[in-house]
């Protein structure tokens, strides 16, 4: 396949949202026949870049060539008359539809001005065919698994387009024979001379389907290689490896404070999120979690903090049992939480900067006591200083406010309340370097003040500069623990890339 | 047996049930005379009831029908009394106008993005408002023409007579159950019921299908205006207040999913003869009062409601067991 003409060529694509560059002069090549995957972690550009090719999103530079026609999709409607049609995890057909409707919607043969019924089912029945499918066409849509609902999906953006077909994390939520079925499909459309897009994070999955891949990272081009020539250490090493240049150091802090742990998690888990770990956290100790999307990561964070209730283990402090249910009663014992998605979870955007950071307080307090407005505005002022939040005044709606400093005020909420424990998903996602560094100081003061925090995040080198002790997470389990001098980059890299293997009695020593 | 049409079954079978209840005490029920009064007496809230059920099934809402009804029959009856005009001519002027007053209300919800609920209820203020423009009083109409519509009935066996704006009902069902279920516009309507983001991405074109939804509701609320002042002889702005709202219940009785994406036009019919029947019982039995009809309505509803929530937290229910089986 190498030396034919490409189908698709992307060169030097770029786009800027307000506060960031979302993809930085990305290039990107697709051939025929060719299954091609597009690595890369929360932010690194992977939807951006689906996004521009499929007209969602307008570039703001670069070109696109379509079998060596410049192309200039304005939404996916017109991409998918040039022949791109693309596939979403949630698969986007209609429910109340059945499957025939939803495979020849819009496109329904018509004798007289009326929808011939049985022309249409006959039709979509040949069409699923192609695919080994062989279900009743006419029943609705949501009476089929999702892995049928996916392949009819796929079905009908190969019939309307024909020429490329981008497949947006389409196992996300299948099963390993399902996606063995899905990967049927994806073969045979591969024999038909498509060029395959495939999104995924599950590298088994990529390496087994998958010809070619490219890494994006931070909203550039890490690199465009050979499955074949690619392996598992040096794919991960790719995705996440180092980026900060500055400040870096070789190995993790070696100060770990003494004493007994302030907080014992024995056994905590809950089936299907993640798999029981034991975790001790001692005041003052950063520990840091590494792990690629979708491996428990986030899921150890909400365990923790009762978003998603543990139905396993317990919680002791200085002996005593902690009830830990629901965030609510994280808060009443102490813990603080920012997630991973800021403007979903974290931030309310319409509210000040001032309202947000009362929030928590607000909440533990109870309605009935409000803060006095002078305390507030005090309150608010302290904080704008202390993190340095870019902000004209305390009343700013924070949606206004650049990611970086959306954090803070994020941080400054729970800072508000004196945490003991904090818990930081992924605090550095998308945002500038300055923010980013000034970022990591704040967690370093916040420890040396005694503040115990679980710090999560993909830039392996900014573990490496303020944990005190790395978990690696793999496959929804805790599966290493780095302490001290053992916590490098390559450590990481190595236990994150190791396959299928097991348990955290591997743990590097 | 698909989920999505257990509440069209439920509908026929509560209509059945309560038609045998009609016919034990009232064996005259069941002649041909009776359901030649029950269409005619119910033509008009059937044909708006149709556009209703499109509307509906878009996941839209339509509350301006009762108004343009009013505002039809005072726009016929005022034209008529102070012009020369054939009531043809009137007919058609008067389609136009709420035609496009039905698009221009379609456009509204589509480009500004608002809510349905809240853009027809505009259009309910102003278009009862505009039959207050045109006069206050219930003017007659007269013209000879009304009395030959008026007259104008197929006899059915056993003495029933099918009337004009009875059969005009039917009809608009008939071609309402082919244009629901048997062309793209029909399926577009569907699709926008079951999500629009997903149907603009599947290349339904969202404006046209809206806009064109609420012109046949539009279009369908005059036609049933003139039916309406056919069966009056009159037309008055005060008259049809909260028509709208029997047009939505009977559309819910019909089966008919409130929250769109599922419904049948065949149940709308249903659920209108279901409302016309608790009427007719009502009256056969002389010593009830005709608020009845709004209790036993009430209580028909909710029973719906509660039975499409249950219908929906099933599916929700087996979707779950289908995750947690894998």
């Amino acid at each position: 396949m190498s030396g034919s003409q490409p189908l698709l060529r992307a060169t030097a694509v770029t786009k800027t949202f307000p506060g960031t560059i979302a993809l930085d002069k990305v290039d990107f090549t697709l051939h025929p026949g060719e299954v091609h995957a597009l690595l890369g972690e929360n932010g690194a550009g992977k939807s951006t870049l689906i996004k521009c090719l499929t007209g969602a999103y307008r570039r703001d530079g670069g070109d696109i060539l379509l079998d060596g026609m410049p192309i200039d999709p304005r939404n996916t409607l017109e991409a998918q008359s040039f022949g791109i049609g693309t596939v979403y995890q949630e698969v986007n057909l209609l429910p109340n539809l059945s499957v025939a409707e939803n495979l020849l919607l819009g496109h329904q043969p018509v004798r007289f001005g009326m929808i011939s019924g049985r022309t249409m089912n006959a039709a979509a029945r040949t069409m699923l065919a192609q695919y080994g499918l062989d279900i009743d066409v006419s029943r609705n849509l949501d009476n089929f698994s999702v892995a049928v609902q996916q392949v009819v999906a796929i079905a009908r953006a190969v019939s309307l387009s024909g020429k490329v077909l981008i497949l947006d994390e389409p196992t996300a939520s299948l099963d390993a024979q399902e996606v063995q079925m899905l990967f049927e499909v994806v073969r045979s459309l591969k024999e038909r001379q498509l060029g395959i897009v495939f999104i995924s994070h599950f590298l088994d999955q990529v390496f087994e389907i998958s010809d070619r891949i490219t890494v994006l990272r931070n909203g550039r081009l890490v690199g465009a290689e050979a499955t074949a020539d690619v392996d598992r250490v040096r794919l991960v090493n790719m995705m996440l490896g180092r980026e900060l240049k500055q400040e870096t150091r070789e190995s993790g802090r070696t100060d770990r404070p003494e004493g007994m742990p302030a907080i014992r998690f024995q056994g905590f888990g809950k089936s299907g999120r993640i798999a029981p770990f034991d975790l001790d956290i001692r005041a003052g100790e950063v520990v840091g979690v590494a792990g690629l999307l979708g491996s428990g990561r986030t899921e150890t964070a909400e365990v923790l903090f009762g978003v998603t209730p543990h139905d396993s283990g317990k919680v002791e402090e200085k002996g005593a049992t902690l009830p830990l249910g629901s965030p609510r009663d994280a808060i009443a014992g102490g813990f603080g939480f920012c997630p991973e998605d800021r403007k979903g979870d974290g931030i309310v955007g319409d509210l000040s900067v001032r309202e947000n950071i009362v929030l928590a307080l607000q909440a533990r307090r109870g309605w009935t006591k409000p803060l006095p407005a002078r305390a507030q505005a005090a309150m608010a002022e302290e904080f704008i200083r202390r993190l340095d939040i870019r902000t004209p005044d305390a009343e700013k709606p924070v949606g206004l406010l650049s990611g970086g400093n959306q954090q803070k005020v994020l941080l400054a909420r729970w800072l508000a309340t004196h945490p003991r424990f904090l818990i930081l998903d992924e605090p550095t996602r998308g945002i500038d370097v300055g923010a980013h560094a000034e970022i990591i100081r704040l967690i370093e003061e916040l420890c040396a003040q005694g503040m115990s925090l679980l710090v999560i995040s993909s830039e392996l080198d900014e573990l490496v500069a303020y944990s005190h002790r790395v978990i690696v997470v793999r496959d929804r389990r805790h599966v290493a623990e780095l302490v001290g001098e053992d916590i490098t980059t390559d450590n990481m890299v190595a236990a994150i890339a190791r396959p299928d293997a097991g348990r955290a009695d591997e743990a590097a020593t | 047996m698909n989920a999505r049409s257990l509440p069209l079954l439920a509908t026929v079978i509560i209509f059945l049930l309560a038609y045998a209840v009609c016919y034990s005490q009232y064996p005259a029920m069941l002649s041909t005379r009776v359901i030649g009064n029950l269409l005619t007496d119910n033509a008009f809230l059937g044909i708006v009831a149709v556009g209703m059920t499109f509307v509906i099934i878009s996941g839209g809402i339509d509350l301006s029908v009762g108004s343009v009804i009013a505002f039809s029959g005072v726009f016929i009856a005022v034209l008529l009394r102070d012009t020369g005009l054939h009531p043809v001519a009137v007919f058609a002027m008067l389609l136009v106008i709420t035609t496009l007053f039905g698009a221009a209300m379609g456009a509204t919800i589509h480009y500004l993005e608002m809510p349905p609920f809240i853009v027809t209820l505009a259009g309910m203020f102003l278009a009862r408002g505009m039959a207050y423009v045109l006069t206050i009083d219930s003017v007659p109409i007269t013209h000879e023409f009304y009395g030959r519509l008026q007259d104008f009935y197929y006899l059915m066996p056993g003495r029933g007579r099918l009337t004009l704006i009875g059969g005009i009902m039917l009809l608009v069902f008939l071609t309402g159950m082919i244009l629901a279920h048997r062309t793209r516009f029909g399926m577009n309507v569907y699709a926008l019921g079951g999500g629009v983001q997903t149907a603009r991405l599947m290349g339904v074109p969202v404006a046209r299908t809206t806009i064109q939804i609420y012109a046949l509701s539009g279009f369908l609320a005059g036609l049933s205006g003139i039916v309406f002042s056919i069966y009056t002889s009159a037309g008055y702005s005060l008259s049809t207040v909260g028509v709208e709202l029997d047009a939505i219940a009977a559309v819910v009785i019909g089966g008919t999913l409130l929250t769109g994406g599922s419904g049948f036009v065949a149940g709308t019919l249903i659920g209108v003869m279901i409302m016309g029947l608790i009427q007719t019982y009502i009256i056969f039995d002389g010593t009830l009062s005709s608020w009845w009809t709004k209790i036993v309505i009430g209580f028909l509803l909710f029973a719906f409601i509660v039975l499409q929530k249950g219908l929906v937290w099933i599916a929700d229910r087996n979707a779950g067991a289908l995750k947690s089986a894998r």
